[in-house]
């Protein structure tokens, strides 16, 4: 190799290094019997998408992935796996059932999207953003997306209402007590 | 090796969709498909971010930031009706809960 850039080098490794956890961990989700190695892995799928979102110079939607995805949403599946096994069973399995035709479903769905992404589809590419989004982000939701910013707040607070009406005990049994 | 480009954030995306769908179709415990439904959310995800980077406008972030707010909607409420499942029928297979009323 002649002009050798050791900065564009790593910049690709990281990037492929990153990309293979991605798909070994989600490829263990789907895959792996136990539920708790499922809940662990998707840790890592998770972590693995936050770092392409930086790659994609989208950082606060990096940190906001983190945020919400492994501080809020996977510690929610590990309550939920949790309250929804007996404790005292000693492996938490899950059955598998449809392997082969959800298998070749699998393939299928993922040869055509690919044969389309790669071959079909001519993506118009613009000028690339490069700098931080951030301040895009402050300005567009005060301003292009103001009406769905707050349509989502009040969405937020009731999905917030429901779920706690919806997973509580029963209340005729509470209230007769 | 080339340069990173679209076609490499398409293609992970791809991936993690088609697996996503796979354990959809094939878990049995209703948590592990919500795990899967995660997974299928963020390679949507992954690619409006990707196509607004390479568009150079807002328009993608901004709808994969509304979609992580919806896919957290989607998670408490999700499991809130599995843990109702448990309350009522003691099991969150998925194959065994066929019925609408006890």
């Amino acid at each position: 190799m002649e002009n050798f850039d050791f900065g564009v080098f790593a910049y690709q490794a990281i990037f492929y290094l990153f990309a293979i956890l991605i798909v070994v961990s989600a490829a263990m989700v789907v895959f792996v019997r136990s539920i708790i190695y499922s809940a662990f892995s998707l840790l890592f799928t998770l972590f693995g998408i936050s770092a392409m979102y930086v790659y994609l110079s989208a950082d606060f939607v990096a940190v906001t992935q983190i945020v919400v995805y492994v501080g809020g949403i996977l510690i929610l599946l590990l309550f939920g796996v949790m309250l929804t096994n007996k404790i005292t069973q000693e492996r938490l399995l899950t059955d598998v059932f449809n392997l082969v035709p959800s298998l070749l479903i699998m393939l299928a769905i993922l040869g055509s999207l690919l044969y389309t992404f790669l071959f079909r589809a001519k993506w118009h590419t613009g000028e690339q953003r490069t700098t931080t989004v951030v301040e895009p982000i402050g300005y567009e939701v005060i301003t292009n997306y103001v009406l769905p910013f707050e349509i989502v707040s009040i969405l937020l607070f009731v999905a917030l209402i429901g779920a706690a009406y919806i997973a509580r005990s029963d209340s005729k049994v509470s209230a007769s007590k | 090796m080339p340069e990173i480009g679209l076609n490499h954030f398409l293609v992970l995306s791809a991936i993690l969709f088609s697996l996503g769908l796979f354990g959809i179709m094939t878990r049995r415990n209703a948590v592990v498909v919500l795990m899967g439904v995660e997974l299928i959310l963020n390679a949507a995800n992954l690619n409006l971010v990707a196509f607004s980077k390479f568009n150079g406008t807002m328009s993608g972030v901004m709808f994969s930031m509304f979609g992580i707010i919806l896919a957290a909607a989607e998670a408490a409420v999700a499991l809130a009706i599995v843990l109702n499942i448990y309350a009522r029928f003691k099991t969150v297979d998925i194959g065994e809960i066929d019925t609408m009323r006890e």
